[in-house]
């Protein structure tokens, strides 16, 4: 994931040219941008800002803005738990302390060897299944202990 | 005197012309259609709660406490975004609307610190004033909980707690204290068009944040002083405010900076000078300023200002502190020795475009009355003097058609060899919103300027052309519009001569003027030609805005002429949003060419020769007045040169680093005998003085400055002249010391003195500016209120005329000596040759001039960034560092001359406009070359210059 600063530049600028003539193209742009690189790195900013005619400053604005644009690489496999009020009431804090537990770090974090990154989310949509959460991108429903320790053993692999 | 404190109505102002009538707690108002309920509640003088709004940006709606009741409505609906309907019944004031004020006060208290008596914004903090106003009384929440005002909570580190940010020189930035009401973002994106500020992340989270989160100086902020002006709170504040507290009266002025004229409020506790804050019923700011005016006023204070007066018999010798008496009686017989010795014309002055029109007023007056010559010139000689003769020639006037407010009903606007970004920032923040919303912006500049290339308002088109090739591409437009029919017939049979227009649209219809043929010459792409031209003739209201890039050329009066001619064919002269408008350099440039400056005219443009005019100067001054027009500067130093001109008074210009060709310039002073020089520093051309007098500020006067828009603004009297005498008191005393009866107890009485006998200014007075705050001449019986837009129904001269403009190459050429074409221009934080700007912080921002490079350039002749290089012409040498950029095209090197060592103007040619003499800065050939460091002349003229600069008895003074 590591590249040189230049490399990161001109990575971006491909990126940015196929997309710019878009309508409303920045969001279009930070997706492709972090599927390329699995983050927004920082450097690529001034590189969108300057071909969309906007500050600096606006395009940090955007990227803080979203919860999605990582400022660094996530781990190999993202984990998110849902953190919502219908997941609360079936004991999503639960799962979040148990997971934190079996996985050895918090919200936010990814684990050493950099298999799973673990992040709260408001709302999957899937309450009717509550207690919920996503693993690259596939949800899952009603969570329990077995469940979180399949998920544990499982992105460690 | 006390402060003024402007009203802040919380919204801008609707500009419709439909009124609506409601009921405010029971109050009718009648307001304009469009217009907030805060807005017209204000009008009404009750002034409804309020933080995230102000009257320079929209409405946000963020704050949550300016909630009103509106009957027949559900809910609280926020004021400031809410408008008024005809016959609305609005409370400002009910049970509801206070528990919810209270209640989202104690929410933003509860995420504040409660130092109040020790905060830099005590006196002055709208949420303290807030908290009073809804009647804060208690703060449920506790402060315990997750906050961002202290740096540690439990005793582990608070992550939400950012240090301040004391980047800036001029202001600090404490996000502990920052509530998130925007102000400052939408100030920067609204006001400033710079888009620096953002809030980053959510909830809780946001945080403004400069750039990219980077500190205010890492960032794209340019340090205009917005965001101070509309934060609420102490979270941004003038380090000034930290330092000295809070003002306690306070005086409206007119910034000394540039052709602007931006209005500002000295805010002073005692003599001392805590801020300057723009004015929001200033005409040409309208409540903006940038970095000089708000902030570098430093200098005025510097340790570098000489106070007393000075004498020498050689300019080898250290100074001699004298008193004014001696130093008067010292200038008075020396220039009455050398014209008794060497005839009546041996002796002239200069008048200065930094001082006031009263002072300037004066200045020619005692050359005209007592030297008894017309040996008068300006610093306008080496920038705006090719407008006058152009627009003189095509309009019959010699200024800008326009006044700044224009500007924002332009639909097209064509910027000309000027960078308003850098050099005329209030302006180019006015222009931008417009380009914002939806104006269309065309750029003539070999450059890629910050004004072809800014945030959200890039140019449409940007013609970078070869630097000398102004007329050719002009009229390259012209061919376009005149042989596609774009012209305005209708117009040009009204207004112009028919046969004059077809003798000029034959002439500019011929091949060799098509955008295919200049190509070849200017480098431009016909098609930009072609597509510019197009949009500037059908795109609605086109406006056109120029600079020095224009005039400071051998061909600079026929560029102005064939840009008369582009907004004649087109009709875009006479009314609001069109016109042709010179971005004058200096504060009071306009003035001093008004006020009689030029060796041939006398004030208000009128030539020497006339005898009617020079009866009304004679009858009440006097004096028999040579009806010979008198020398320029350049014909000054030639005839010093030759030794038939030997004595000089210069007031408030520094010619030696201003002028072109500096040998020549030095040449010239060392073969007076008695320069007189009047000015805040020892300045350059004081190296070869004999006599200086110190001046004065703007700070210390009272006065007027008239801006490029015509506009006579009025200059106030903050602070005693620490020298002891304003400039106009100066020249009145050299005045008496040669015999002549001047008798003025203020300025008001010279400005009577002009309006007596100048029929353009016949209404002015001080009394007329005192109540309408600012006038824009012509004001006489005619337009009694001043003239904001001119030639509206027809042309001052009668009908315009338009001018063959041929395009005849400089012969300033490249060959193989000299490849590169150097051009000059100048950056946003400094401000001319520098002698105020670098004696502020604002030397942060720009600390040396550099020679811009392209790349190609940079490579075959071995020069990295940073790299001294030797910049060589005909004229001479110097050395500075580079810069590599893709900003300037292969070909075209650029430099600023902001610094008295680097000495572009060592390199700068003695080739001037064919008209007027203005010197032709913008092209010359050079060679660049690596080099170790500063060049032989550079550090022989370093040595000279500070052994001209001791004073007896003195250390040795410090430049």
């Amino acid at each position: 994931m590591q590249h040189a600063g230049t490399d990161v530049a001109e990575r971006a600028t491909v990126i940015v040219h196929d997309l710019m003539e878009l309508e409303g193209p920045l969001l279009p742009i930070l997706h492709s941008i972090q599927h390329e690189f699995g983050y927004v790195p920082s450097e690529t900013l001034p590189v969108i800002a300057e071909a969309l005619n906007l500050s600096n400053a606006e395009v940090h604005g955007v990227v803080t803005f979203y919860h999605d644009y990582r400022s660094h690489p996530a781990g190999r496999h993202v984990l998110k738990i849902c953190q919502a009020e219908a997941c609360q009431s079936m004991g999503s804090d639960h799962v979040a302390a148990k997971i934190k537990q079996l996985l050895g770090i918090g919200f936010h974090e990814t684990t050493r060897d950099g298999a799973v990154t673990l992040e709260p989310v408001y709302c999957l949509g899937l309450c009717a299944c509550a207690p919920a959460a996503m693993l690259d991108g596939e949800p899952i429903g009603r969570l329990n202990d077995e469940a979180l320790e399949e998920i544990s053993a499982a992105v460690r692999l | 005197m006390g402060l003024i404190h402007e009203i802040d109505y919380g919204t801008p102002a609707s500009k419709s012309e439909k009124q609506v009538t409601l009921t405010v707690d029971g109050f009718e108002v009648t307001v304009a259609e469009g217009t907030s309920i805060m807005r017209a509640s204000m009008e009404a003088g009750i002034a409804i709660p309020k933080l995230c709004a102000t009257d320079m940006v929209d409405a946000f709606g963020s704050c949550r406490l300016c909630l009103v009741e509106i009957e027949g409505r559900n809910g609280t609906p926020s004021s400031c975004t809410t408008p008024v309907m005809p016959g609305m019944v609005v409370k400002t004031q009910t049970s509801r609307l206070k528990d919810i004020r209270r209640g989202v006060m104690e929410l933003y208290i509860s995420d504040h610190p409660l130092d109040c008596l020790t905060c830099a914004a005590n006196g002055d903090c709208e949420l303290q004033d807030m908290a009073g106003a809804v009647g804060l009384r208690d703060v449920r929440y506790g402060y315990e909980g997750e906050n961002h005002v202290r740096a540690k909570a439990d005793g582990a580190e608070n992550f939400r707690w950012m240090p301040k940010d004391e980047s800036n020189p001029y202001f600090t930035y404490d996000p502990s204290k920052c509530i998130v009401c925007s102000r400052c973002v939408r100030a920067c994106e609204e006001v400033q068009g710079t888009f620096a500020l953002t809030i980053e992340g959510r909830g809780f989270g946001s945080r403004v944040s400069p750039g990219m989160h980077q500190p205010f100086m890492e960032s794209e902020c340019v340090s205009c002083g917005a965001c101070v002006q509309a934060c609420p709170t102490a979270t941004l504040t003038e380090k000034s405010v930290i330092a000295i507290g809070q003002p306690e009266h306070s005086v409206v002025t007119t910034c000394a900076y540039c052709g602007v004229g931006c209005s500002f409020k000295a805010e002073m506790r005692g003599d001392e000078l805590v801020r300057m804050v723009p004015w929001k019923d200033g005409k040409a700011n309208r409540g903006h300023s940038c970095v000089k005016g708000r902030f570098a006023y430093g200098y005025a204070t510097h340790k570098d200002r000489i106070l007393n007066p000075m004498v020498r018999e050689k300019v080898t010798d250290p100074w001699r502190e004298v008193s004014w008496d001696e130093a008067f009686s010292h200038i008075a017989s020396e220039f009455r020795r050398i014209q008794y010795q060497y005839g009546k014309n041996a002796i002239g002055g200069i008048t200065s475009s930094r001082c006031t029109n009263e002072e300037t007023y004066l200045v020619q007056k005692l050359i005209r009355q007592g030297f008894r010559n017309n040996n008068v010139d300006t610093c306008a000689r080496v920038c705006h003097s090719p407008t006058g003769y152009g627009l003189g020639q095509t309009y019959g006037t010699s200024a800008g058609t326009q006044d700044f407010d224009s500007v924002e009903e332009a639909d097209v606007i064509m910027v000309i060899g000027a960078n308003p970004s850098a050099g005329h920032p209030v302006f180019a923040s006015r222009m931008k919103k417009r380009i914002r919303q939806g104006a269309k912006l065309i750029v003539l500049d070999p450059r890629e300027t910050e004004t072809v290339n800014s945030v959200h308002a890039r140019a449409d088109f940007h013609l970078p052309l070869k630097p000398g090739t102004n007329v050719a591409v002009v009229t390259a437009l012209a061919h376009v519009i005149v042989t596609e029919g774009l012209f305005d017939e209708k117009f040009i049979r009204e207004r112009c001569d028919w046969s004059e227009f077809e003798d000029w649209a034959a002439f500019v219809a011929e091949p060799r003027n098509s955008p295919e043929e200049i190509e070849k010459l200017c480098g431009v792409p016909a098609e930009k030609i072609r597509g510019a031209a197009r949009l500037y003739a059908r795109g609605g209201n086109g406006a056109i805005y120029y600079g020095l890039g224009v005039t400071e050329h051998s061909q600079g009066s026929t560029t102005v002429m064939a840009i008369a001619n582009l907004a004649m064919a087109t009709g875009n002269i006479g009314r609001r949003g069109v016109g042709v408008n010179p971005l004058r350099g200096q504060n009071n440039v306009q003035g001093s060419c008004d006020m009689g400056s030029f060796p041939h005219e006398l004030p208000g443009y009128r030539h020497v020769t006339g005898d009617a005019v020079r009866d009304i100067y004679e009858a009440l001054w006097n004096v028999k007045l040579d009806t010979e027009p008198g020398l320029r500067i350049p014909n000054m130093l030639d005839a010093a040169v030759e030794g038939t001109f030997r004595g000089i008074y210069i007031q408030g210009e520094d010619i030696l680093q201003s002028d072109p060709d500096t040998k020549h310039v030095a040449a010239g002073l060392a073969a007076m005998e008695c320069v007189v020089v009047h000015d805040l520093f020892l300045n350059e051309t004081a190296n070869y003085a004999h006599v200086f007098l110190p001046g004065s500020t703007f700070l210390e006067k009272d006065g007027t400055f008239t801006n490029a828009e015509r506009r006579i603004n009025r200059v106030r009297k903050v602070m005693a002249p620490k020298n002891g005498y304003a400039d106009w008191e100066v020249t009145q005393l050299l005045a008496q010391a040669m015999g002549l009866d001047w008798n003025y107890a203020h300025p008001s009485e010279i400005m009577d003195e002009v309006a007596k006998t100048t029929p353009s200014f016949a209404n002015v007075s001080y009394a007329l500016l005192e109540q309408k705050g600012s006038v824009q001449w012509p004001c006489n019986e005619q337009a009694p209120d001043g003239t904001p837009i001119m030639h509206v129904g027809g042309f001052v001269r009668g009908r315009g005329k338009f001018i063959r403009t041929e395009y005849v190459a400089t012969d300033e050429k490249t060959g193989p000596r000299f490849p590169l074409l150097l051009t000059t221009g100048r950056i946003l934080s400094q401000y001319n040759v520098g002698a105020q700007t670098r004696r502020t912080a604002n030397v942060l921002w720009h600390a040396e001039d550099r020679l811009e490079i392209h790349p190609h350039d940079a490579e075959q002749r071995g020069i990295r960034d940073g790299d001294w290089i030797k910049l060589q012409s005909r004229a001479g040498e110097t050395a500075l560092r580079a810069l590599v950029t893709e900003r300037v095209a292969a070909g075209v090197v650029y430099t600023t001359f902001h610094h008295p060592d680097t000495q572009a103007n060592v390199i700068t040619t003695d080739y001037s406009d064919w008209a007027t003499n203005c010197p032709e800065y913008k092209v010359t050939a050079v060679q660049v070359s690596p080099s170790n460091g500063p060049s032989q002349w550079q550090e022989d003229y370093e040595e000279q210059a500070s052994q001209s600069r001791r004073i007896e008895g003195r250390l040795e003074a410090a430049e």
